[in-house]
């Protein structure tokens, strides 16, 4: 931040934190549950187990010293195909407090289950139906859980390391791209 | 005359319900958009949109490709504002990489995307206008976009795909005499937004068809992830430019127009419809001060290796395009090609909450407040 | 009709052959004769809206430059050009539509519009047929358009076209109420339901200085134009109330599913039906043909003039609105006809009740 916005009449009130104090804080509410990324801002992300997640996704939003009311992002994420996990990143924004947070959700493929949050910040709605498409990420309670993008009889999930293009899609052939082309 | 639709006694006048399909081939939609509506009667009761139709692959073809490469990539998002988009792009891959550009590139980059950002709020006031059925704005907005148009084929040879903002840079420098013809298109421009305002903005039918229609609250905007001019529309003072200055906008003085209820309810179609049209005169303020300000001599590129190798690491960097935050996350393992790259595309948030805001009206309101959302469905679909 | 039948009689060469032979060759003529100005008059107001369109928009319109094929100068062909493109097109008819009524929904649409025409006086001698019923007669002939727009919307197995064709019957029945209203003021100046009377009527000054045209004989018929001009506007589903064709939101309306000639039938009805709104203004409250210098200038040459003057003066506001307004919405559009317009047009016609019985 270079400019104060308050100086500007915002309508809002900085109530600040850095990741440092976020997750201090989270911690005192949460039993030192979490422990603090080591790497420096902005890399810095909260790592949390899917099934602690719903309960914390509520405190974010609703406690009033944190206030997360604007989800910015929701990330799917595949690690390698040697990697076991597939990850989700949730980037999340005060409007109020002006801070920001990055959660992540690491799940094994092969039982890749997440607890939605399209409830809480309704913008989930179509970021977990577009992760649903492309990793194959259940996310357990959505009530509109199906593909986006794609043709709901598509098979398989694009975006995985592993994934094999189809040969053909009702009938149709689909043309071999040359390998590194530049 | 103020419809009372939402407030009807459905019960006396329920009919059995048809589902129509709005689109994929449809005029108003913005290009291949299919909504399914369920209608009773004119009232249309729910609305599903189905997207994907323009789905290009883009985050897999950005894995494939290395750093430089995306951005023609980008282009194709937000074919509307492909200066914008590049622009985020170029930002994002700044901050996960360290790099300090030069000033010089800073003031061009502004420039050019606020002459994109005119150039799309062109589109959506003109197409605004034409979905609910003035077809003359739409020609005079295009009469005017035809020149930023030509600025830009002047500057780069593309029209619409510019591929102009590169990583560490932009493409070329300025052409001769390019300065003073922006200069000369910002006259001209300026006194444009009172022919705007004298034709549609304050026609009494006009009004009568978007005040109080579509009404989006901050609150469900803010939970929708609503961002840019729609946001903006229903009241909350949030932009990018403002509030966190990426580039050098925190160097130029303008406002935040914002949604004020001022012919109806706050959040209301016409509200959105005026913020852009508020935003065309801020967009002309920040280009004057960034061409007044912009060194002449310089370099246009910082100094880079011909092939990108960012350092390992992650990085959520966002910015103000014409539709709202354009949000690239983008995760590097240190090889020249992007170990992933999300697009957080505004209108891909704006569209999703179009069953909350346009449910109970008419199939006529469906079309408008689609229409004053602004979506643009390369972007969406990526 | 009368009088080409009289004409006829005296022609030598005809007397042998048998009167009812002779009256078919008349309306033969005649229908043919009408037909050709239906045409002419689409092709022309066209080729005008395209142009006022494109001024209207700061562009030039259809110009043709340069050697080979093209719209002419000024694109002066590129209706003609369009008409036969229409013409040479392609006959669809979708294989779930109602074909018997697909293929007739135009033609009752533009037999509605045409037939209009033999109650049109265009000077003092050209009518087909002066009818005791004149004004009643072209508005209960002008409602036939809306079986065609029915049809066509139900036959086309559309929904876009259904739709259509139900906010289509929804206006224009309920735009025939005040337009029927307000046209009711002037037969009570009048006294007569003959067109010619109407405008024989009119004749004179008012004032000294005014020409003694409805619009200008009392506040009531001055707002009775207005109505009677926007009601018309309405029936002839033109902008600000083309919500049966809206292009943003029903696509095409009730003939989305039309190309080629059929079609060109819809639009062929549409221009005939603006240039009877128009002429029906300028007949009940403009004078239709009178001259507006009363004494001068109204030979019968110069009354086709004045009338075609001031029809195509108001195809002209047609086309204007057109180009300027935004579309209404369906509920504004009723809500504008039963909760506006009716009521003025029933205090309309007691105004000038009242006005006709003290004053004159």
């Amino acid at each position: 931040m270079t400019e104060d916005p308050s100086a500007d009449g915002w309508h809002y009130v900085i109530a600040h934190m850095d990741y440092r104090e976020i997750v201090d804080y989270i911690n005192r509410n949460f039993n030192e549950l979490y422990s603090p990324d080591t790497r420096e801002e902005p890399a810095a992300v909260l790592r949390v187990s899917p099934k602690d997640w719903t309960e914390l996704a509520y405190f974010l939003r609703d406690d009033e010293n944190l206030v997360f009311d604007s989800m910015m992002c929701i990330t799917g994420i595949d690690y390698g195909i040697e990697d076991e996990n597939l990850g989700v990143a949730y980037n999340l924004h005060s409007m109020t407090h002006h801070h920001k947070l990055e959660v992540r959700i690491d799940v094994p493929k092969s039982k890749p289950m997440i607890p939605s949050v399209e409830k809480i910040w309704r913008m989930a709605d179509w970021f977990e139906r577009e992760i649903y498409d492309m990793y194959g990420i259940t996310f357990e309670g959505h009530r509109d859980h199906r593909r986006i993008l794609l043709p709901e009889d598509w098979v398989g999930f694009p975006l995985r390391k592993d994934y094999e293009f189809p040969e053909t899609w009702h009938g149709i052939v689909v043309p071999k791209i040359k390998e590194e082309w530049e | 005359m103020g419809i009372e639709t939402s407030t009807l006694d459905r019960s006396a006048i329920h009919g059995e319900e048809m589902v129509l399909n709005i689109g994929p081939q449809h005029p108003s939609t913005h290009g291949v958009l299919r909504l399914q509506v369920l209608t009773d009667g004119e009232i249309v009761t729910k609305i599903t949109p189905y997207i994907g139709y323009l789905h290009r692959c883009f985050e897999k073809h950005c894995e494939n490709v290395t750093y430089e490469q995306v951005i023609p990539y980008t282009d194709r998002c937000d074919y509307v504002a492909s200066m914008n988009n590049n622009f985020g792009y170029a930002v994002a891959m700044e901050e996960l990489m360290g790099i300090e550009v030069p000033e010089k590139v800073h003031h061009i980059r502004v420039i050019v995307a606020e002459l994109n950002r005119i150039a799309s709020h062109h589109l959506a006031i003109g197409t605004f206008g034409l979905d609910v059925g003035a077809f003359t704005p739409f020609l005079y907005c295009f009469r005017d976009r035809e020149r930023i148009l030509d600025l830009f084929e002047l500057l780069c040879g593309a029209r619409l795909l510019y591929n102009y903002i590169w990583v560490g840079g932009v493409s070329h420098d300025f052409p001769i005499g390019f300065v003073e013809k922006v200069y000369e298109f910002l006259d001209y421009f300026e006194p444009k937004i009172q022919e705007y305002n004298d034709l549609l903005t304050f026609n009494k039918i006009f009004i009568e068809r978007t005040a109080d229609v579509g009404v989006l609250p901050a609150d469900v905007a803010i939970s929708y992830g609503v961002s840019g001019p729609n946001l903006r529309g229903s009241g909350v003072k949030w932009d990018l430019r403002k509030n966190e200055p990426y580039s050098i906008y925190n160097k130029f003085e303008f406002d935040i127009p914002i949604g004020t209820g001022a012919m109806g309810t706050v959040g209301d179609c016409w509200d959105r419809y005026y913020v852009r049209i508020r935003e065309l005169e801020e967009s002309v303020k920040i280009t004057r001060q960034a061409l007044d300000q912009m060194p002449r001599e310089g370099d246009v590129h910082a100094a880079l290796p011909k092939k990108i190798r960012p350092p390992k690491g992650h990085v959520y960097s966002r910015t103000e395009t014409p539709r709202g935050d354009l949000g690239f996350y983008i995760i590097s393992d240190g090889k020249p090609k992007p170990f992933r790259l999300k697009l957080r595309s505004p209108a891909f948030t704006a569209l999703s909450c179009i069953d909350e805001i346009a449910r109970g009206w008419m199939i006529a309101d469906v079309i408008a407040i689609l229409g004053s959302l602004d979506i643009v469905l390369g972007e969406i679909d990526r | 009709m009368e009088l080409l039948l009289q004409k006829f009689s005296e022609v030598s060469f005809l007397s042998g052959i048998p009167s009812a032979l002779l009256f078919v060759f008349a309306a033969t003529l005649i229908a043919v004769s009408l037909f050709m100005f239906v045409a002419v008059n689409a092709i022309v107001a066209v080729y005008a809206e395209r142009k006022i369109s494109a001024f209207m928009q700061d562009r030039l319109g259809p110009m043709g430059q340069g050697v080979g094929l093209h719209a002419g100068k000024w694109g002066l062909l590129q209706t003609v050009a369009d008409a036969i493109k229409l013409l040479i097109k392609e006959d669809i008819i979708p294989s779930l539509a109602d074909r018997k009524l697909f293929i007739l929904a135009p033609f009752i649409l533009f037999i509605g519009a045409f037939i209009v025409f033999v109650g049109i006086p265009f000077n003092q001698h050209i009518l087909v047929a002066d009818f005791n019923i004149g004004v009643f007669y072209i508005i209960a002939m002008s409602s036939i358009g809306v079986i065609g727009i029915i049809l066509a919307g139900y036959g086309s197995n559309n929904k876009w076209a259904l739709y259509g064709a139900m906010r289509s019957a929804a206006q224009i029945i309920s735009y025939e109420i005040p337009l029927a209203l307000s046209l009711l003021t002037v037969i009570m100046l009048v006294g007569s339901l003959k067109m010619q009377d109407i405008i024989i009527a009119q004749h004179g000054l008012i004032w000294g200085i005014l020409p003694n045209w409805f619009i200008f004989n009392n506040p009531f018929t001055f707002i009775a134009f207005f109505i009677f001009f926007i009601s018309g506007v309405a029936e002839v589903n033109r902008t600000p109330f083309d919500l049966p064709e809206a292009e943003s939101e029903l696509v095409a309306g009730f003939h989305t599913e039309y190309s080629g000639m059929r079609w060109a039938f819809f639009f062929l009805a549409e221009y005939a039906n603006m240039f009877i709104v128009a002429a029906m203004s300028a007949i009940l409250f403009l004078g239709g043909w009178q001259s507006p210098i009363p004494g001068y200038m109204d030979s019968p040459a110069w009354g086709l003039f004045w009338f075609m003057g001031k029809a195509i003066f108001l195809i002209f506001v047609m086309m204007w609105f057109r180009w300027t307004f935004p579309r209404l919405r369906t509920d504004q559009l009723m809500q504008m006809c039963w909760k506006y317009f009716l009521p003025i047009s029933f205090i309309n016609i007691l105004g000038v009740g009242l006005w006709d019985l003290w004053l004159n």
